[in-house]
């Protein structure tokens, strides 16, 4: 074990795949001369060239879809998005193309591809900097949707999403690139994409949450503890395809489930999450599923306002207590 | 409000007054052709089977399109079907030009472009009825075709989408130095897209083997091309520095003889070319398009261009081949094209399971339902 930086360890994915496949290659703004926005790709292009660090201009719709073209002539692109806000801009080659040529071609083309950048809240960047993508994409079939939130997760998903021969958005959150965390050295050290993580075990209650929710709903459930209730902490670590199996099987044990997302609410994985739910474990609930979302509001810029905005770790305390009758 | 210009509010209008709109009947054309090339076969390096090829070709890609707007019109298949009718010198000029491993990619006007590069008749037609032993296994239908094997990259849905995906292809053959030149056309319409800024950008800055050339047929769906773009569109390679041309692509030869130039020097230097080859669209936009917008005395006057009444006549004129010869191959295209519609009526349609077929690409992919 290593403690990594979660920065580090997808530095760490990166570079590991580099070294063991020459079609691997990295482009998008700032990454290369500039070490990274976020000094994700720092020291890559000392390593492996101006051919396979390619820095880009502002152009996110062109840059995305040249990665795309390259993907289905037989490269393996990981384009960095210097936040997914600005993939919207990119959004009709993610959606319409590389979702899709494989479909509409009858299966002729495959396009391995990683979409990778900051997804979700930023400390007081106000509204089109703090959006959650991951529900979006993963409305679209043909495209596979990860938003990490702990370095070893960073790192063994994007290893896997590295050699998946689908198109693969990978999310992080630029608020934890300084988050510390205990990452495998094992050699070829991978997770599988699609396979949750219980990642605290208890009895009373199912909290799913998943990227910067899952420290919320930590933090939540370390208060909880003091009180004498267990709360289970599913993180599903991808959402599409999600590990619905995990969280029916906690729920048939707990009863009890309390979704955390930093999405908007409508039409977002909670709704999702609360549906299968439903469906598959309807005779296990005891109370009605409880969801904690951002408001359906763009994010403000007055730190009172944006720390009201944020699902926090008291809501999650309140909707368990709400789930368990407990107040 | 604007009071600096003279024009009174019931003057204002944004309606270009340029050329192509509906005009009393006098005849506009929608663009200026250049002049095609003088040079015959021989000194453009192309056997006297060579032109009967293309003649072929094109013939097929004529006779295909008819029959299948027939089978349209008998509500045979749906969706939408743009026809490539009047431009097929372009599709044929440059397969000819190109070589075989060169990449091809192309927006939804696509038929001929399948057809010259390896879609056989059968599978092409099946396609469009939707059938899985089309060339797309029936995902695709008439804007999708593709033939991967054969380095055509497929039409695309989109205006203007797929010109970064060629431009990528572009990229990956320049990254693995395979020498290949990737020829990804356009419509004029799809010259308005921002996306084709963001690109010819990169691919200048980066030199990109790769030729994006705009099928300029006039019109993007009805709306005239001096109506939907401002200046000349191979003028716009002036603000990239990027070498440019226009050409007349009513000629095979022109076309051939053009594409053969520039994709060897793509090939040499590794920098794109942006051209311009004028053609026009004998057909609608799609098949529920009125065709308002034109003329009849327009489309007569470009009739009289028609690229393969000009092979035709070149074959007979140098002797290549007589009437009777011609006729053989006309019938032989008449019976390939009938014994693909019999094709795609006999086949079957895609398994229900097919459905969840190659969205991703493992087959137990977990759907949502
Ligand atoms: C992004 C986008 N906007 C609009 C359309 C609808 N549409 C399809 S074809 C077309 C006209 C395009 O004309 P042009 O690029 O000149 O190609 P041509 O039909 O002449 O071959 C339009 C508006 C579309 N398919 N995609």
């Amino acid at each position: 074990m290593a403690e990594l930086q979660f920065r580090e360890a997808i530095r760490a994915a990166i570079d590991e795949e580099m070294a063991q496949d020459e079609g691997i290659f990295v482009m998008g703004e700032e990454v290369a001369e500039y070490d990274g926005a976020y000094k994700v790709t720092e020291g890559l292009l000392d390593k492996y060239g101006p051919k396979r660090m390619i820095d880009t201009p502002i152009s996110e719709l062109g840059f995305a879809g040249i990665g795309i073209g390259a993907a289905m002539n037989g490269l393996r692109p990981i384009v960095e998005f210097m936040t997914f806000n600005f993939a919207v801009l990119a959004a009709d080659q993610i959606i319409n193309h590389a979702s899709k040529v494989r479909y509409m071609t009858g299966g002729q083309v495959e396009v391995p591809i990683v979409f990778r950048g900051p997804n979700a809240s930023a400390g007081q960047l106000s509204a089109t900097h703090s959006v959650a993508y991951d529900a979006m994409y993963a409305h679209f079939p043909g495209l596979k949707v990860i938003y990490t939130s702990e370095p070893e997760d960073a790192k063994g998903l994007l290893k896997s999403a590295i050699r998946d021969d689908n198109p693969v958005l990978f999310m992080e959150s630029e608020q934890m690139y300084g988050l510390k965390g205990e990452v495998s050295e094992e050699e070829d050290f991978t997770i599988p994409i699609g396979k949750g993580k219980v990642k605290r075990e208890g009895s009373d209650v199912t909290v799913v949450a998943h990227g910067k929710m899952y420290h919320v709903a930590k933090q939540a459930a370390q208060q909880l503890a003091k009180e004498d209730v267990e709360v289970e902490i599913i993180d599903p670590r991808t959402v599409k395809p999600l590990d619905i199996e995990m969280i029916v099987k906690s729920i048939k044990k707990t009863n009890r489930c309390v979704i955390v997302d930093e999405s908007h609410p409508f039409g977002g994985l909670a709704g999702e999450v609360g549906y299968l739910i439903q469906r598959e474990a309807f005779d296990y609930l005891d109370a009605p599923v409880q969801r904690v979302t951002l408001p359906d509001t763009s994010a403000p810029f007055a730190k009172n306002l944006f720390d009201e905005w944020l699902p926090s770790a008291n809501e999650v305390i309140d909707a368990v207590n709400t789930v368990t009758y407990r107040k | 409000m604007a009071k600096n210009k003279k024009e009174t509010q019931e003057q204002i209008q944004f309606t270009p007054s340029g050329t192509g709109i509906r005009t009393n009947g006098q005849i506009v054309r929608s663009t200026e052709l250049p002049s095609p090339t003088k040079k015959k076969h021989k000194s453009l390096g192309l056997s006297e089977e060579d032109v009967v090829d293309m003649f072929h070709q094109m013939y097929l890609q004529r006779r295909f399109e008819e029959r299948a707007m027939q089978m349209y019109q008998k509500g045979k298949f749906g969706g939408f079907l743009h026809l490539y009718m009047g431009q097929e010198a372009i599709s044929t000029g440059t397969v000819y030009a190109l070589n075989d491993d060169d990449d091809i990619i192309t927006a939804y006007r696509d038929h001929g472009w399948g057809l010259v590069r390896g879609v056989s008749p059968k599978e092409g037609m099946a396609e469009l009825y939707g059938k899985v032993t089309g060339c797309s296994r029936g995902k695709g239908g008439s804007m999708h075709f593709a033939n991967v094997e054969e380095h055509f990259w497929g039409g695309h849905g989109i205006v203007g989408g797929h010109i970064p995906l060629g431009s990528g292809i572009a990229f990956a053959n320049k990254y693995k130095q395979n020498d290949r030149v990737t020829a990804c056309f356009l419509g004029d319409g799809a010259v308005d897209q921002g996306v084709l800024h963001e690109v010819l950008n990169m691919s200048q800055n980066w030199g990109l083997p790769c030729i994006y050339a705009v099928e300029n047929n006039g019109y993007a769906m009805g709306t005239a091309v001096h109506r939907h773009s401002v200046g000349e569109i191979y003028e716009r390679a002036h603000g990239y520095g990027m070498k440019n041309a226009v050409i007349n692509g009513m000629d095979v030869f022109t076309v051939y003889e053009k594409m053969k130039e520039i994709a060897e020097d793509v090939r040499e230097n590794s920098m794109p070319w942006f051209i311009e080859i004028r053609t026009y669209r004998y057909r609608g936009h799609s098949m529920s398009d009125p065709m308002k917008y034109r003329t009849k005395e327009e489309l007569k006057e470009y009739e009289k261009l028609d690229p393969i009444e000009r092979i035709k006549n070149y074959l007979l004129d140098n002797d290549i081949l007589e009437q009777d010869e011609i006729d053989e191959i006309q019938d032989t295209v008449e019976d390939t094209v009938m014994e693909a519609i019999d094709f795609a009526e006999e086949s079957d349609f895609p398994e229900k399971d097919d459905l969840y077929k190659d969205v991703f690409v493992e087959d137990d992919y977990p759907f949502h339902t």
